[in-house]
């Protein structure tokens, strides 16, 4: 808690009914208990002053990284870099390499990508939608969890642009991108593939905006905190010269009231879009009206696993407690346990259709999930979506962290084997059972898929190291200490 | 008197808690001062009220966004699909909007997320790197749990023992003092 204030005291005199800057609750202030029915477990925990936020929150990225993150920084730098060195190989060799092939033409590719992609859309939910919906309780976590999204992003949009092969004609003029060209052709706008490059290099550039929008305040605090000169330097140039003046405040809570209103809309067509790449095909398994509301209840279940198996181990290694506390964990869970019963209803509503829609292929391609050669994937997908989600009915499993973490862990294999299923297993048997066959993945499919982890978490470890892991005005915003009108926030008593 | 004012931004005045900021920034707003600010470390809620300041028209600017967005998007697959090189896929018309909803759709939200933002900046005046408050040092607490008032030496209603006068006596700040320009 290195702070620019503790050196200069002098400067500052606190004066009668000041909030301190030091760690000290106000305690000559009487706050009237509300009645019991109203009253709520506070979002910051023990009576934090202002000023103590901005110091608990600005000393991760201020003070030195604990030992622990040297390790684990080269551990996933390493992972990074193993990736990319297979990819460079799968570009200089061929696709081939991967273990894709007719008939299974989409394998650990496309179940990676919606894999990474889902998990994007716990933060944008966490920061748009509950901000539309004013719950408080995201002030706390939505930092993270956009920095999340926004890496996770950058894993999903690999394996796509890859598994095409020869990818300069897929980044390049032609195919993907429209921009004139030597072959005076355009894409194809009527294919879902297609609507899924705009949605997704959309949905990313416009987590980014959003992110970057709530990072400029906490980056002005960064910069008025600042020692070093290369930290002012660019905490200075990112903050853009942000005073903290309410004209700009006015201006930017509308932007980010607008910008929020526009994710809503926008991750929900995210990952309808990306389930149309299933369901406008002809496939049986994969032709069918529920994927839409179906992969984005999957996408936020997947997401918020994410986001308890990344924030759990950060509240305690970074002491957070009083911000992130057993309540917004408590509150995650619900959001799992809501989402994984309606991946849960999905999976049996499929089979229903399956059975109750009378197409022979359709009732086949759903025994073959089951009961078929890839049986044990979509056992670990049921007992890992369906089962684990349930334990969250009891409060007391909700507050236990190890067990929560546990879970969520579960949570995330759970649905990257709900994509391994859909995908593989819908393709592997196709109408005609002399062009049936088996996936397996190569040894650089696996390696590939292991080190896209390793730049997600390389991005998440220099997050940490420089950027401020919680949005520090925001929460600072939704204390009362922060409310003009409450006792706390300096009213006087005929208020 | 008019020397010394060339020389000086404004007054900077600080306050400990929201309540009091929130009280002050009522009687500025009522004593008519048009070139003044407030300095808080996060939104206060009530302060554009408060402050007497109109509602920000940021939503211009996305809904000119959204609207280029979508309209490029229909006449851009319009253009592809249906008149440069009209292209057949199973016997279906050249262009409807129904196939070219989705990625007009997602256009809409880009650019209408980029109307925003570029509004807003534009609107705040950012970025500005130089402002005069930075050489203060009592002001870098304004991003952390301090509050500020600022009233510029270029509002005509602006002199200096007046100034200080008002912001110590009717609106209580726990210190005050001129900020050079």
């Amino acid at each position: 808690m290195a702070s620019s204030s503790a050196s200069q005291p002098s400067r500052h005199p606190t004066s009668k009914g000041v909030v301190g800057s030091q760690s000290t609750p106000t305690p000559t202030l009487k706050v009237a208990n509300a009645p019991r029915e109203l009253e709520r477990e506070p979002l910051v925990l023990n009576n934090r002053s202002i000023g103590w936020i901005t110091n608990a929150i600005a000393g991760v990225c201020e003070n030195p990284m604990p030992m622990w993150w040297w390790p684990a920084f080269i551990l996933s730098f390493g992972g990074m870099m193993t990736m990319f060195s297979l990819i460079a190989y799968l570009v200089s060799t061929g696709v081939g390499v991967w273990g894709l092939n007719q008939p299974a033409a989409w394998a650990w590719d496309i179940t990676n990508f919606v894999f990474w992609i889902g998990i994007g859309h716990a933060g944008t939910l966490i920061s748009a939608v509950l901000f539309l919906l004013r719950q408080k309780w995201r002030t706390s976590v939505n930092r993270a969890a956009e920095a999340m999204t926004i890496f996770a992003v950058a894993c999903a949009g690999i394996f796509p642009v890859f598994h095409t092969g020869r990818v300069w004609f897929a980044l390049l003029p032609g195919y993907l991108i429209p921009f004139p060209n030597a072959n005076e052709i355009w894409p194809q706008f009527r294919s879902p593939l297609l609507w899924d490059v705009f949605a997704v290099s959309t949905y990313g550039t416009v987590s980014l905006l959003f992110w970057y929008v709530g990072l400029i305040p906490d980056l002005a605090t960064l910069r008025d905190r600042a020692k070093g000169f290369m930290r002012r330097f660019f905490y200075g140039l990112f903050s853009l010269g942000w005073t903290g003046s309410n004209r700009h405040w006015s201006n930017y809570e509308k932007a980010y009231l607008l910008l929020a209103g526009l994710s809503t809309p926008l991750v929900l067509s995210v990952h309808s879009i990306v389930s149309f790449d299933f369901a406008v095909s002809v496939v049986p398994g994969w032709h069918t009206t529920i994927f839409p509301p179906y992969f984005v209840a999957g996408a936020i279940f997947s997401g918020f696993g994410m986001v308890l198996t990344l924030l759990i181990p950060l509240r305690s290694l970074f002491k957070l407690h009083d911000i992130i506390t057993l309540r917004h964990v408590e509150l995650m869970c619900k959001v799992l346990l809501a989402t994984g019963s309606i991946v849960g209803y999905a999976y049996g509503m499929e089979f229903f259709i399956a059975w109750y829609g009378g197409s022979p292929y359709e009732l086949y391609a759903f025994k073959n999930r089951a009961f078929g050669p890839y049986w044990w994937s979509y056992w670990a997908m049921i007992s890992c979506n369906v089962i684990s989600p349930h334990f969250f009915w009891f409060k007391k499993l909700r507050v236990s962290v190890v067990f929560v973490w546990i879970v969520s862990i579960f949570v995330n294999i759970g649905m990257w084997f709900e994509r391994f299923v859909i995908i593989v297993t819908s393709l592997h048997r196709d109408y005609l059972p002399s062009s049936w066959g088996y996936f397996t993945p190569t040894w650089v499919d696996v390696m590939t898929f292991a080190g896209s982890f390793g730049l997600f978490m390389t991005l998440f470890l220099l997050f940490i190291r420089f950027l401020p892991v919680i949005a520090i005005s925001e929460v600072k915003g939704v204390t009362p200490q922060a409310d003009p009108h409450h006792p706390l926030g300096g009213a006087k008593e005929h208020h | 008197m008019s020397a010394l004012s060339l020389k000086t931004y404004g007054m900077l005045a600080e306050f400990g808690t929201p309540a009091d900021i929130f009280e002050a920034a009522m009687r500025c707003r009522d004593a008519g001062f048009s070139k003044w600010d407030v300095y808080t470390p996060f939104p206060i809620h009530g302060m554009d009220e408060a402050m007497g300041l109109r509602k920000s028209p940021v939503g211009w600017f996305t809904f000119c966004g959204g609207f280029t967005g979508f309209f490029s998007g229909m006449t851009m697959i319009w253009y592809m699909n249906g008149f440069d090189y009209p292209l057949v896929v199973g016997g279906k018309p050249l262009f409807t909007p129904l196939y070219a909803f989705p990625v007009s759709y997602e256009l809409t939200i880009l650019l209408s997320a980029f109307g925003t933002l570029f509004g807003m900046f534009f609107l705040n005046r950012l970025p500005k790197f130089y402002n005069p408050l930075f050489k203060n040092l009592r002001f870098r607490k304004a991003t952390d749990d301090r509050y500020f008032i600022v009233i510029e030496s270029a509002d005509p209603k602006f002199s200096v023992e007046a100034t200080r006068a008002f912001l110590t006596d009717s609106c209580h700040a726990t210190a005050v003092e001129l900020v050079e320009d």
